[in-house]
């Protein structure tokens, strides 16, 4: 059955893309942060529907994407032994380790699970109290409350089975990272929508400030993008810098409280490295010193590891927003989502995966 | 990970001192977690990530936002499961 929408309405979009016609004078390029935000302009032909002058460049919120390959190669020597039942998101399975991904463990006799929420980590410990359950905790702030709640449940529950290897990464500390680089494009941001159903918007504050760069909360269905992206293109004209919410029927200011409150008690904030991105202090969280037993990384010694990235690969600039990914010379060729060669093609939320499943194969002078 | 499901909670029962729900997204029912919307009633909607609610929607934005992830075959996906005759 087909619901006809006001958020998806042809019309209004339409009449928003007039709009920002209307109101761009010059060149402008703005960045969606969130790789399912980008999904949603690569399948609607959002960015050939908007005046030339302005660029989108794509972000780096593909969780998966972003975890560094230290901790996946973690992740496939902590899967690979006999005691231990190792569960993640499913998206997690098929992105490349330096020599392999977990979906090759499991072949190769690791008990590998995917699930659906972390609390079902739990229920598997319970109910396998001779295994140790392994949970690859990724992802932005949409996916921490989850995380942080089963920690503390887990503690609760007296479960001693259960420890959580931890790659946490936030959102504004990246956005402060992208600005700061030398030869950094982006003029504003289309900050991701259910982050800050999370987080609110305060948080990006004090980026506005520093940066003078406008940053406008946007949801992911056309109608949104196309309301954040007449408000961001707004401000820029104007010469305005703020953070203004574009998605009020999701986001308020304070964002979740009590989500936060729990997130505050697991986890710290620590530095992290970005996986094709690089080092980016404070950009992360993990576990507070009070819960470290529940850290794998403790619990599971599996020595220094030695990683080694596809040559070919680029996907660090596609990260950046530096290079389009039909602009890597290995799209569709050598790297495919059957023969991923990095994690931004594997991804329900990788911009290489968005271009090669929209059938952008080829790069555009539009684009250049 | 982060597009998120919208559902409708059909059931409030609470387990190891956590509010949990049945909540049924266009057919396809699973438990989520409530603790962090301690308002929700029987027959709101909300937003589900990786099985907890993050906030109350209204029904219609529901609606649109479940017919658009099963369009573009991500509801299985987000939900952990295989749907029935989805193309």
């Amino acid at each position: 059955m087909k619901y006809l929408t006001e958020y998806r309405d042809a019309e209004k979009v339409a009449v928003l893309l007039e709009e920002i016609r209307s109101t761009v004078t010059r060149p402008w390029v703005i960045m969606e942060i969130c790789g399912g935000q980008t999904h949603s302009i690569i399948r609607h032909g959002f960015d050939r529907l908007l005046p030339p002058e302005l660029e989108l460049v794509h972000g780096p919120g593909c969780p998966v994407c972003v975890t560094p390959l230290e901790l996946i190669d973690r992740a496939l020597a902590i899967a690979a032994q006999p005691n231990v039942i190792f569960t993640s998101f499913g998206d997690m399975l098929r992105v490349p380790g330096s020599e392999k991904d977990l979906f090759q463990v499991k072949s190769e006799g690791g008990d590998v699970r995917v699930v659906y929420s972390p609390l079902d980590c739990l229920k598997l410990a319970r109910e396998n109290p001779d295994k140790e359950v392994v949970f690859f905790a990724v992802g932005f702030e949409t996916t921490a409350p989850a995380n942080a709640m089963a920690v503390q449940q887990a503690r609760r529950q007296g479960i001693q089975n259960f420890s959580m290897l931890v790659s946490h990464v936030r959102v504004p500390p990246a956005i402060d990272a992208l600005l700061s680089s030398p030869d950094n494009r982006i003029q504003a941001f289309l900050a991701a929508g259910h982050v800050c159903t999370v987080m609110g918007t305060w948080e990006y504050q004090p980026l506005v400030e520093k940066f003078h760069v406008p940053i406008v909360v946007t949801g992911f269905e056309p109608v949104d993008l196309a309301r954040g992206i007449l408000r961001t293109v707004r401000q820029l004209e104007a010469g305005r810098a703020e953070i203004e919410n574009a998605y009020e029927r999701l986001v308020i200011p304070t964002g979740n409280v009590a989500a936060q409150a729990v997130i505050n008690e697991v986890f710290e904030p620590c530095d992290r490295q970005w996986r094709g991105v690089g080092f980016i202090p404070q950009s992360g969280w993990r576990l507070r010193p009070e819960y470290a037993e529940f850290d794998a990384e403790v619990r599971f010694a599996v020595g220094d590891i030695e990683v080694e990235e596809s040559p070919l690969c680029q996907a660090g600039l596609v990260l950046q927003g530096r290079l389009k990914p039909n602009q890597c010379p290995a799209f569709g060729k050598q790297c495919t989502p059957r023969t991923p060669l990095g994690a931004p093609m594997v991804s329900s939320e990788g911009a290489c995966a968005a271009y090669y499943q929209f059938g952008r194969l080829e790069a555009e002078a539009i684009e250049a | 990970m982060c597009l998120g499901v919208p559902g409708k909670i059909i059931e409030i029962f609470e387990r190891d001192g956590l509010q949990m729900g049945v909540v049924d997204f266009g057919g396809v029912t699973k438990e989520a977690c409530l603790a962090y919307v301690p308002q929700a009633k029987v027959g709101d909607y909300t937003l589900i990530h990786v099985g907890f609610a993050l906030n109350i929607i209204d029904e219609q934005e529901a609606l649109e936002t479940l017919s658009l992830l099963r369009e573009i075959d991500v509801l299985g996906e987000e939900l952990g499961v295989e749907l029935p005759g989805e193309e």
